[in-house]
């Protein structure tokens, strides 16, 4: 076959112009497919939490379900308290100052959930006095940080503030 | 191929085939040329056919009487289990004809890499076969979570979020999956969409896996190229359909004696827990067939990492074809790789021996031996070995080294 003009002529820009156009449509038609299954409006409204921690004693935590997930309301100790405080950061995979983890040094707040792959840890257990995953070995501190295993980050803090001395709430 | 020149003897047959070939296809079906020398690591493919059926017919009336909601999943079970007629059946048939499907893949799986069934011209017939496998997977992982026990949700929390080891993406790729955030109903309804959808997808990938079949034809256990039709081969019907047949009776056997005898001996008792979020099982496994990955997963103490080689360690199996270079496909000529080959069916046991168990000590070291040698044997062993190997002469024909002795 000989080959044929290399110059772009109109046909070219039609046909350019036709995959673009069609190529934008079919994006279009397919957005809505895949944007379904976000989270919908339903699970987004079930937003905030209120808890009342006055029953909790020192060096006890309560669980609470917030979005489908668990969170851990822990009134710690004086000890528990000035063990995460004397960590000093660089011994930290995920460096975070405890201060910066709680709103009083006595309520720690956190999603009770690994960083892992998402299992929910077990209080008071671990190399570290804090939580022990038991799915896959993560160790976390009296912070709730990663302190040993898998797990790339400590373990998160809600939004959350203190209505009262007595009431959380979360979210 | 002669079938294309093929007349159906009666007049409507052939006013039919002249315009459906559906004549032409079942003769094609019947004659096909197979090796005579196919033992019996060859009728898999007929029993793995048998499984996709049975788990779509007892997967579409189960479909009937369950639920798909987070409220109503688990209790929808029991009442398949207490009160639908003989839906103790249909539901035990199902969850232990998954195992069974896992049992008969791997066996056909292994089959192929003893005989070199995945090498030239067959490449494709294998790639075809690994995503019907790695679709059979997510099916079969979608399935365990439908009862929505604990081991259901904590199997389905663990590994969707293998996926938010992605980085910047991750965390809005799980929150998509999940449809919100964390496994909740809508997880399940789209678990349970998908879980309906993906078998009859295998299904269509089963097709294209025996066509790509039927144009090269069979491998055999001598793995040298055959004339068809010739003396090396004989027609698919009747003699290679009842030795499949016979083989098929035992297979069901067996499955029927876990079905009658012992249909949770394969299933996890914490799975006749309702799913609650707030606790997660002491110590959560998957099903056997997965645990080989699992270990591969829990071996790497870091998450991308361990996420990074458990897919790897799938993916792998696609290029095979072209790690393997050696010329001689069946392991009775290549003594070197007959060895590697065991020592891999052995590793792959043991990884899945130490993914059932707590991932620490001996047992967390075994896993990541065994680890690192899955990686070596395909990376490294394979290609070297197609290079050095001295391999056995091969016989000119499958009936040579029978009839000149």
């Amino acid at each position: 076959m000989d080959k044929p003009d290399k110059k772009t002529n109109r046909r070219d820009f039609l046909f350019t112009a036709s995959y673009t156009v069609g190529a934008v449509g079919i994006g279009a038609t397919i957005w809505p497919f895949i944007a379904q299954m976000n989270p919908d409006r339903s699970v987004k409204a079930l937003a905030t939490t209120e808890v009342d921690i006055s029953q909790i004693e020192p060096g006890k935590s309560i669980t609470v379900l917030w979005r489908g997930k668990p969170v851990f309301i822990k009134r710690r100790t004086e000890s528990e308290i000035s063990e995460a405080e004397s960590v000093s950061l660089n011994e930290l995979i995920h460096p975070e100052k405890d201060q910066d983890r709680v709103k009083k040094s006595e309520w720690l707040v956190m999603l009770g959930v690994c960083t892992h792959l998402g299992c929910v840890p077990l209080a008071d257990k671990g190399e570290y006095n804090g939580w022990f995953c038991p799915c896959h070995g993560s160790h976390y501190d009296t912070s709730g940080r990663i302190r040993k295993g898998p797990a790339p980050t400590n373990m998160e803090i809600p939004k959350y503030e203190f209505v009262d001395s007595n009431t959380i709430k979360i979210g | 191929m002669s079938e294309h020149t093929y007349v159906p003897e009666s007049k409507f047959g052939k006013w039919f085939n002249d315009r459906l070939p559906l004549l032409t296809l079942s003769k094609h079906l019947q004659d096909y040329p197979t090796p005579k020398n196919l033992n019996y690591w060859w009728t898999f493919g007929g029993i793995l056919t048998f499984c996709l059926v049975t788990q779509i017919i007892t997967g579409l009336v189960l479909a009937m009487h369950y639920v798909a909601h987070a409220d109503l999943a688990f209790n929808s079970i029991e009442h398949i289990m207490r009160d639908v007629n003989y839906g103790w059946l249909l539901r035990y048939i199902h969850a232990n004809g998954a195992s069974m499907f896992f049992l008969a893949v791997y066996i056909h799986i292994f089959r192929s890499l003893f005989y070199g069934s995945y090498k030239s011209p067959r490449e494709i017939i294998w790639i075809l076969g690994m995503l019907i496998y790695i679709l059979m997977m997510a099916t079969a992982f979608m399935g365990y979570v439908l009862p929505w026990g604990q081991m259901s949700f904590w199997g389905a929390t663990v590994i969707t979020n293998l996926f938010s080891a992605i980085p910047f993406v991750g965390e809005s790729i799980t929150t998509w999956l999940w449809g919100g955030y964390s496994v909740d109903n809508p997880t399940l309804t789209r678990f349970f969409s998908l879980h309906y959808l993906f078998p009859f997808i295998i299904l269509g990938l089963v097709v294209l896996h025996i066509w790509a079949l039927h144009v090269p034809g069979n491998n055999n256990p001598v793995g040298i190229d055959i004339k068809k039709p010739s003396k090396d081969t004989v027609p698919f019907h009747p003699y290679i359909t009842i030795k499949d047949l016979f083989a098929l009776l035992i297979f069901i056997i067996i499955f029927s004696a876990f079905v009658f005898f012992s249909p949770n001996t394969l299933g996890h008792p914490d799975n006749y827990i309702q799913a609650n979020p707030l606790v997660t099982p002491k110590h959560i496994v998957p099903e056997w067939y997965l645990l080989p990955f699992y270990a591969i997963l829990r071996s790497v103490p870091d998450k991308l990492g361990g996420v990074i080689l458990l897919f790897a360690s799938i993916f792998i199996l696609l290029a095979l074809p072209w790690l393997d270079k050696s010329k001689v496909r069946s392991a009775i000529f290549r003594p070197i790789y007959k060895q590697f080959f065991w020592i891999l069916v052995i590793d792959v046991l043991v990884l899945g021996y130490m993914g059932a168990m707590p991932a620490e000590g001996l047992y967390l070291l075994i896993a990541r031996i065994g680890t690192a040698y899955y990686f070596l044997h395909f990376l490294v062993i394979l290609p070297v070995l197609s290079s050095y190997e001295k391999t056995e002469p091969l016989p000119v024909s499958i009936s040579e080294p029978v009839l000149k002795g």
